[in-house]
């Protein structure tokens, strides 16, 4: 049995967030009343006419803009013609000539070897991206079927990539990379279970070696990351399994069966479909200007993966830490705010963000999700905490449970320690040091090491002292204690 | 205060608008005036789908109101205007006189209504035309026939047939039609009043029930110039709401009425002066050329070389678009539903099937034809460049003249059923208006005679983009050396 490749190219359906829908002033929006958010442009009235939202073609510019894409200076639509219930006009606006982003790249991370480890990187072509508009939802009944137009008219990018990935975990990737991107930058909430991300699959298989494409399956309407998943690793085993045994794979649109967990080929009734596509006559082509783009790329937050290397570079943070923060662009902008306050130590305040915060948010949310804009600490105010613990002024123990303080209330650490009396104490001098002679003499290995000229060794030595302090003591005061005592100078 | 109906119903809207400001009539009693030639005639000229008496008194109770008390919306409030029946007012019907929107009532007011409604205009009932004004009788209404009143076994033209006929007959002071192949022309033409397409982009589609986009326009009907003039320039004007409205400033055409005429130069177009021609239009367009020699225009022969094309290039536009224009009617949301439907996509088949007239759906398969894949280049593409070489034949003739005279039509209006069965000859009676469509650009349709046989003869002149003034102007000038008095029988 030869060894196989798979070829993968996808199809990335995002939802741009827009106050109003693509070509009208409704309301865009999810989980609401059924047609409540239509007007007669959604419902495809007699004489209504589409007005193009500018918002949405900033969204889909921002989003060539962060992957790189080209974008042209004037945007036309064409009407694509098909009858179904969900689609009032029975024609979609879309791009068939000219879409809004050509090319692009995706930077992507596969799993590492370990959670704790970064893992292998790879880009990702984009063969283009258009801007269409979303249809409406139906809901079938035994006898009936009922349509929501809700969703209808809603800015839709559909991102095209080019046959670039190899396998369902690469493909898992390129979902995770663009949503971690678009959600950054406010392009869209790539919410899949609200139907904000969808992708379609495509798949073929070739033995290891070959240069041409075999023929290639598509799987409609994938909408979950695990659908994408199962569906891809289902879809290569079949394939090879085909060719194992001699056949051929037919190029057909098959449907992904979630709860049986296999694919299987879409009725072909309305195989070829004529869609008799043609430019649109009420939408003039738009011209958008230069500078507007220019104005859109400075206002985008850096690229994930360019924060982290600066992140692990330049702050010589660990990619623990780096892939908690960077990868959630609401940690990393808390992250941000905290250093715009207190720049000093970028270790200590990044460890609170990924460990503590983390940690506390997932207490107070018990099996929910607590977001970021329901947490009351506030990111100067723990950046002024870490800088009280830099001072001397705050212990690391003793900041535990300001931390958990600070969290519950949005107060300032410094009011708490007021209000509780917390106070790193002088130690009597005396006392101090009789300590430090304690720990010293506990642990002669470790004294030596520090009388070769290693000074790191002498943290071995605080623990114990602040545990005789009950953590009370002032850990810069104890170190240079101890140096004293170690080195025979008390 | 007190006029008499038969005074009220011959006079032209601007003096009606005059005597409503001297307080010699009242908006009530104008509204009863041609309520009651609209009870006396529409029996038989069948102008209006449908007409709600008791809801227009009632405006005009309200507009006799505002003007009692100083609070008149404008010069104009209170005067009824009677509309083709595909202009969106909401709460009014919108039939398109096609089955499939039968009941259908327009649940928003568009642009053009807005504007008429804003200036206190009265909506004045539902106008026949052809179904989703695809026709040049009106006989394609699903609804009823329209007759022309110069003679009732003769067609008004179409497609704004009852937009038309119900001037002509006095039904109304007024009325808006739209042209998207000489549908407001050829029937002003054939019922002997004044029609104006305006350029593409000066009156806002919102709110017109689309049949080919980039050629439709709404255009007003009325007994004169003056009256034509005013109404345009209450409907026209950018519109946000329309991305292919003209968005810089416009001239108003009733200001570019009120200086002296400059005599210029018209361009007869050989073209259309070839075989085909009634002899007595020729004969009568012989007549207009010597009143604007007299006049002092300087007349030249023009060529439009492209002209020929003009027709196969408006049958694959109009119906291209209109075949993607009218897929929403299919009886999901709003419009006729089958109960014969077996699932999901037979409903589509019989509620389009049941809803369609033939010519609807002849034109549908047309324009889904030359779209398809594969003849797409052949017919849509190619049609869109010749359409643009006729465009630039216009655009060179205008650097010679100032507006270009034609025939409107090659006949008076042709008898009811003559040409039903014939749809391409039906087709050719647009011949002289098409390429201004096509070329987006504002022609004008005026009465200029009598036939032997008693019906109205007239002419087109064709200007300048967004020249609507200059084009008025020039109309002016004949109509002030050669006022159009006949009226029809009906009337008396």
């Amino acid at each position: 049995m030869p060894e196989y490749e798979a070829v993968i190219g996808l199809e990335v359906h995002v939802q741009l967030k827009t106050i109003s829908k693509m070509f009208t002033d409704a309301p865009t929006g999810f989980g609401k009343l059924p047609n409540s958010l239509t007007n007669a442009v959604v419902m495809g009235m007699p004489g209504t006419l589409p007005v193009l939202n500018k918002g949405a073609i900033e969204q889909a510019i921002r989003f060539g803009l962060i992957f790189g894409s080209e974008i042209p200076e004037m945007f036309q639509w064409d009407r694509k013609n098909y009858f179904y219930p969900d689609s009032p006009k029975n024609y979609q606006l879309t791009q068939l000539d000219a879409p809004c982003c050509l090319g692009g790249k995706v930077e992507i991370e596969l799993a590492g070897p370990s959670r704790n480890q970064m893992g292998e990187h790879l880009v990702i072509h984009l063969d283009h991206a258009h801007l269409e508009e979303d249809v409406g939802k139906l809901t079938h009944f035994s006898k009936d079927s009922l349509v929501d137009y809700n969703r209808a008219g809603t800015p839709l990018l559909e991102i095209v990539t080019k046959p670039d990935l190899h396998s369902a975990d690469q493909a898992v990737a390129l979902l995770q990379s663009i949503r971690m991107h678009l959600t950054a930058a406010g392009v869209s909430d790539c919410d899949m279970e609200k139907g904000q991300m969808r992708c379609d699959a495509n798949v073929s298989v070739r033995p290891k070696g070959q240069n041409s494409l075999n023929p290639r399956t598509e799987m409609k309407n994938l909408n979950s990351i695990t659908g994408v998943k199962n569906a891809i690793t289902y879809e290569i085993k079949r394939q090879s399994r085909v060719y194992d045994k001699g056949g051929t794979v037919t190029q057909e649109t098959r449907r992904w069966d979630a709860d049986a967990d296999r694919t299987s080929s879409m009725r072909s009734k309305e195989e070829a479909h004529d869609y008799r596509y043609f430019p649109d006559p009420d939408l003039l082509p738009v011209h958008f200007p230069r500078e507007r783009i220019e104005e859109l790329s400075r206002g985008l937050p850096e690229r994930v993966f360019d924060r982290q290397r600066r992140y692990q570079e330049t702050l010589d943070l660990p990619y623990t830490v780096t892939s908690v923060i960077c990868y959630d662009h609401e940690l990393a902008s808390f992250f941000e705010q905290g250093m715009a306050e207190y720049d000093a130590n970028p270790k200590a305040l990044a460890n609170y963000v990924a460990n503590e915060l983390q940690r506390e948010r997932s207490q107070a949310a018990g099996d929910g999700y607590l977001p970021m804009s329901g947490v009351k600490l506030d990111a100067p105010a723990l950046a002024r905490m870490v800088k009280l613990i830099d001072d001397g002024k705050l212990t690391k123990q003793l900041a535990r449970d300001v931390f958990v303080e600070m969290f519950s209330t949005g107060k300032e650490a410094q009011a708490i320690m007021d209000e509780k009396g917390i106070k790193v104490e002088v130690q009597d001098a005396g006392e101090l040091e009789q300590w430090c002679r304690e720990a010293v003499a506990g642990n002669d290995v470790a004294a030596q090491q520090v009388r070769d000229g290693n000074d790191k060794a002498v943290n071995s030595f605080i623990g114990p002292v602040m545990k005789a302090s009950r953590g009370k003591a002032n850990p810069q005061q104890v170190r240079e204690i101890l140096l004293k005592v170690i080195h025979g100078e008390g | 205060m007190g006029m008499e109906s038969q005074t009220i119903i011959k006079s032209s809207a601007l003096s009606l608008g005059k005597a409503l400001r001297n307080k010699q009539t009242s908006s009530l009693e104008i509204c009863q005036a041609f309520l009651g030639q609209v009870d006396q005639v529409d029996k038989d000229v069948g102008a209006f789908i449908s007409i709600d008496p008791e809801k227009i008194l009632k405006a005009a109770e309200a507009a006799d109101t505002r003007r009692t008390s100083g609070e008149e919306l404008s010069p104009l409030d209170g005067l009824p205007v009677a509309l083709k029946d595909l202009i969106a007012v909401e709460g009014e019907p919108l039939t398109c006189a096609s089955r499939i929107l039968k009941d259908f009532k327009s649940p928003y007011t568009g642009t053009v209504g807005s504007k008429l409604l804003s200036a206190g205009l009265i909506p004045f009932g539902r106008l026949n035309m052809d179904e989703f004004a695809m026709g040049s009788s009106t006989e394609n209404s699903s609804v009823k026939l329209t007759r022309n009143p110069w003679n009732l076994k003769h067609a008004p033209g179409g497609s704004s047939g009852g937009s038309a006929a119900s001037v002509a007959a006095r039904e109304c002071p007024w009325s808006l039609g739209s042209d998207t192949g000489g549908s407001i022309r050829q029937p002003a033409n054939f019922c002997g009043v004044v029609g104006l397409k305006p350029t593409y982009g000066r009156v806002s589609r919102f709110g017109l029930v689309a049949f080919a986009s980039s050629l439709d326009q709404i255009g007003p009907i009325g007994r004169c110039i003056d009256d034509v003039a005013v109404l345009l320039d209450v409907i026209s004007g950018h519109d946000p709401y329309d991305s292919t409205s003209w968005p810089n400033e416009l001239d108003a055409a009733t200001l570019a009425l009120q200086v002296p005429v400059e005599p210029g130069t018209l361009g007869l177009p050989k073209e259309y002066f070839g075989e085909g021609i009634d002899p007595e239009i020729r004969h009568n367009m012989e007549a207009v050329i010597e009143s604007y020699r007299s006049l002092g225009f300087t007349i030249k022969e023009i060529s439009l070389p492209h002209t020929e094309l003009a027709v196969p290039t408006y049958y694959i536009i109009a119906t291209a678009e209109a075949s993607s224009n009218l897929s929403r009617y299919d009886g999901v949301r709003y419009t006729h539903r089958s109960d014969k439907a077996k699932d999901a996509i037979d409903l589509y088949y019989q509620s389009r099937g049941e809803g369609f007239g033939q010519e609807v759906k002849r034109r549908v398969i047309l324009g889904s034809y030359v779209l398809s894949s594969g003849f797409y280049d052949a017919y849509y593409k190619r049609a869109q460049q010749v359409r643009t070489l006729i465009r630039d034949d216009f655009l060179e003739a205008f650097k010679e003249v100032d507006a270009i005279l034609t025939p409107t039509t090659p006949t008076p209006a042709f008898k009811i059923g003559e040409k039903t069965d014939d749809p391409l000859s039906m087709y050719l009676a647009d011949i002289f208006t098409i390429s201004v469509n096509l070329a987006g650009l504002p022609g004008l349709a005026m009465p200029s005679g009598v036939s032997n046989s008693g019906l109205p003869m007239g002419f087109q002149l064709i200007g300048q983009p967004f020249k609507e003034g200059r084009l008025l102007q020039v109309g002016h000038a004949y109509e002030d050396a050669n006022p159009f008095t006949a009226i029809p029988e009906i009337i008396n």
